[in-house]
């Protein structure tokens, strides 16, 4: 497995220069390294539950490029499959995206000073999802202001391929994939998650955050599902910064 | 297999309707909220904070709670790949790759020694 680990503590020095383009192209070229080979593996597993549910393959990676976000993904095809109403669907749908609010919000002061069109905007935070959100909150502080935004853009178009072609090879070969190789693939995802959350760890408040999430998580899901994670990341998260601020002064 | 969309614009609005349009306006409010933030503000120190927490607790869910084939693996050898691959990420300097493929193989293997069959 090709890794880069721990790059996003270091100051990117070879990255001073870069041109926009350059910027782009490294932020691209991540899709072949640990976090984008992860998404491709959970991808494959999402395309076989597409197939399974009687998507076609012009509908599976329509909607891994359009939604870019797998469990928004998985609870559309599961509506669809049990026969929900659109408006039903959607409604799931819109309540796992509620999540992606806090994750674009906490990445957009990194692109805050620099001149872009809104429609570029527009395009940027459409490949906010937990991958790209884990690798830009680890990288994008260490990354030259004036490159902040093509560095992301490229990281996310690339990670959007890797869902796209996963969820593609998945409609294909999932079939034929052994049961415990497809549950090792998919147990990639929740372990990859927690370890680049430790190495985008920079204060005591990530660390706190981490810990209240961690135990909130399983704890609210069991007693309020559906709003389950909103509810762990405001209340984790308080807790985090009210602990942060005491343990420093 | 059966159809459960339409093969032709049909079903592409269907997914476009249900899936794009009720997925993106997040994202949008996003950007309308965080434009103006700086990254060194109290209420980007929360947000940035309720993020973590939020991806933190997926983390947990994915494990107590997954879905797919990996609820036929029993709790302990999830538990025990999430520890194992934990303890190598530290323990080998950080390494995101031997981490992750360390926690995987902690549940193939588990799987294949001590597990039900799947």
């Amino acid at each position: 497995m090709n890794t880069d680990d721990g790059a996003g503590r270091e100051p990117n020095l070879e990255g001073r220069h870069d041109t926009k383009g350059r910027a782009f192209w490294r932020g691209l070229k991540l899709m072949l390294t640990t976090p984008g080979l992860v998404l491709f593996a959970t991808a494959i597993g999402f395309g076989a539950l597409a197939r399974d549910s009687g998507l076609t393959l012009g509908h599976t990676v329509f909607l891994s490029a359009a939604v870019y976000a797998l469990p928004a993904q998985v609870v559309l095809v599961d509506q669809l499959a049990r026969g929900a109403s659109i408006a039903a669907a959607a409604l799931a749908v819109t309540l796992t995206a509620v999540r992606l609010l806090p994750m674009t919000v906490s990445l957009l002061p990194y692109f805050r000073d620099q001149k872009s069109s809104t429609a570029l905007r527009i395009l940027t935070v459409h490949f906010i999802a937990v991958t790209a959100w884990v690798e830009g909150n680890r990288r994008l502080p260490d990354e030259p202001r004036q490159t902040r935004l093509p560095f992301f853009l490229g990281l996310g178009i690339g990670m959007a391929i890797m869902t796209s072609t996963g969820s593609a090879v998945g409609y294909y070969a999932a079939t034929g994939l052994p049961t415990v190789m497809a549950a090792t693939l998919l147990f990639a995802t929740p372990v990859y998650f927690l370890l680049a959350l430790f190495l985008g760890m920079r204060t005591r408040t990530d660390m706190i955050a981490i810990a209240a999430g961690a135990l909130l998580g399983p704890i609210l899901y069991r007693l309020l599902p559906g709003l389950d994670l909103l509810l762990t990341g405001l209340i984790g998260g308080t807790i985090a910064v009210l602990a942060g601020r005491t343990g420093r002064s | 297999m059966s159809a459960i969309l339409d093969d032709g614009f049909g079903g592409y609005l269907v997914l476009f309707l249900a899936g794009f349009l009720a997925h993106e306006p997040w994202r949008w409010l996003g950007l309308l909220l965080g434009g103006n933030l700086s990254e060194t503000s109290p209420v980007f120190v929360w947000v940035r904070a309720v993020a973590t927490a939020l991806v933190a607790g997926l983390v947990m869910r994915l494990v107590f709670y997954p879905a797919g084939v990996l609820t036929k693996v029993d709790l302990p050898l999830r538990l025990t790949g999430i520890a194992v691959g934990t303890l190598v990420f530290f323990y080998a300097g950080r390494s995101l790759g031997l981490g992750i493929f360390a926690g995987a193989v902690t549940l193939l293997a588990g799987v294949v020694l001590f597990g039900r069959p799947l």
